[in-house]
């Protein structure tokens, strides 16, 4: 069975395109599809349906302009025109990966950290607030794997891996009331949906410019309890091949005529969750 | 013959403001050395449409409710609810 993808679009999303070829170049079936195409808003003929996919991914951007707050507005949308579908869609075990905005519509969709029943994720339980720099922060990551093989986006991926990956982000702060803190990082490490956390060069745990917003516990991504759906800051579709690398083209200066990884870090994300599509 | 709301959303105590501590530093080097605090919030001016016999009451519920679904965040949010705009016929 060759995985079909759902990319989601509206208006501000941008990374949708890389996010398409990032699937197509490993095989997969993706298709660019418009919120309005899975709502019904449209002619007959470009009408989707959310079942007819495997995985459904919410790409970068600014979806609605990041007004109100970064990805609220596309949050409410699927979360009133689509709840059903998407809660189905949740069921059924099918992955969903939002990367960016996507993690951000995620957070305030109430679906991560995801804690509890299904009635108190209708809420949110976190926020992806503005960095504590208040600057956009646009530069490259390195982040290190923690998954214990819980998150299905990841499991091709071994534990402890550092990987490099470009943030672009204002709002990617990962905050939890105070009071609650201690208990929700103690329910992520048990429940195994820490999966990416910022790292220095050394693989250790450092704060601002290695974590570009000062994001609580470090934390660059995390799953669901099932491990069904994951949300990240850093691009990974930025991070396919190696050349997109920023410092690429002195690594091969330096390289010589010694041949180098074509591929990028992201890519490994993505084989992973094909690898899991395929074998379901 | 509509009713206007002012919504007012302000970040909880103990969330980190950077707009808020910015524009305090910006003042301060602007010489206004008696600023201690600045903190950010936004203000949305909701113009509701009234519906026959709805009173003030029920349209600040709706207002509630939106500021639920969409415009505030319980995590990091507070939020206020003003009428400020109410014409009866």
């Amino acid at each position: 069975m060759n995985p079909t993808i759902c990319i989601l679009r509206i208006e501000g999303t941008n990374c949708e395109l890389e996010t398409f070829l990032a699937f197509r170049r490993l095989g997969a079936s993706a298709e660019i599809v418009h919120l309005k195409q899975l709502i019904g808003a449209v002619k007959e003929r470009e009408r989707r349906n959310l079942r007819d996919y495997d995985l459904l991914v919410i790409p970068g951007g600014f979806s609605s302009g990041d007004y109100i707050r970064a990805g609220a507005i596309l949050a409410a949308r699927i979360n009133g025109a689509l709840g059903e579908e998407i809660a189905a869609f949740i069921q059924n075990g099918n992955p969903i990966l939002g990367i960016c905005n996507g993690f951000q519509v995620l957070v305030e969709m109430g679906l991560l950290p995801g804690f509890g029943a299904h009635e108190e994720r209708e809420m949110q339980q976190a926020a992806l607030t503005t960095n504590d720099s208040a600057r956009f922060e646009c530069r490259p990551t390195l982040i290190k794997h923690e998954n214990r093989g819980n998150c299905v986006f990841t499991q091709g991926i071994e534990k402890g891996c550092i990987m490099k990956m470009p943030c672009a982000h204002a709002e990617g702060k990962f905050f939890v009331d105070e009071r609650k803190r201690e208990r929700y990082i103690q329910l992520l490490e048990d429940n195994d949906q820490i999966v990416f956390r910022y790292v220095d060069s050394d693989g250790t745990y450092a704060s601002y410019p290695w974590n570009p917003n000062g994001s609580l516990y470090n934390i660059a991504g995390i799953c669901n309890p099932e491990g069904t759906i994951l949300g990240l800051m850093p691009h990974p579709e930025r991070a396919f091949y190696a050349f997109m690398d920023s410092e690429w083209s002195r690594r091969s200066r330096e390289r010589g005529k010694e041949k180098g990884n074509a591929y990028g870090d992201g890519k490994k994300i993505f084989e992973s969750v094909l690898n899991y599509l395929r074998s379901r | 013959m509509t009713i206007e709301v002012d919504v007012t959303i302000k970040l909880k105590h103990g969330v980190a403001d950077p707009e808020g501590e910015n524009t305090k530093k910006a003042l301060n080097l602007l010489g206004f050395r008696t600023v201690r605090g600045v903190k950010s919030m936004k203000t949305f001016r909701i113009e509701v449409e009234p519906e026959k016999a709805r009173g003030e009451e029920e349209v600040k519920k709706e207002v509630e409710e939106m500021c639920r679904k969409l415009l505030a965040n319980p995590v990091i949010h507070d939020y206020e609810i003003h009428v400020v705009k109410s014409e009866s016929r």
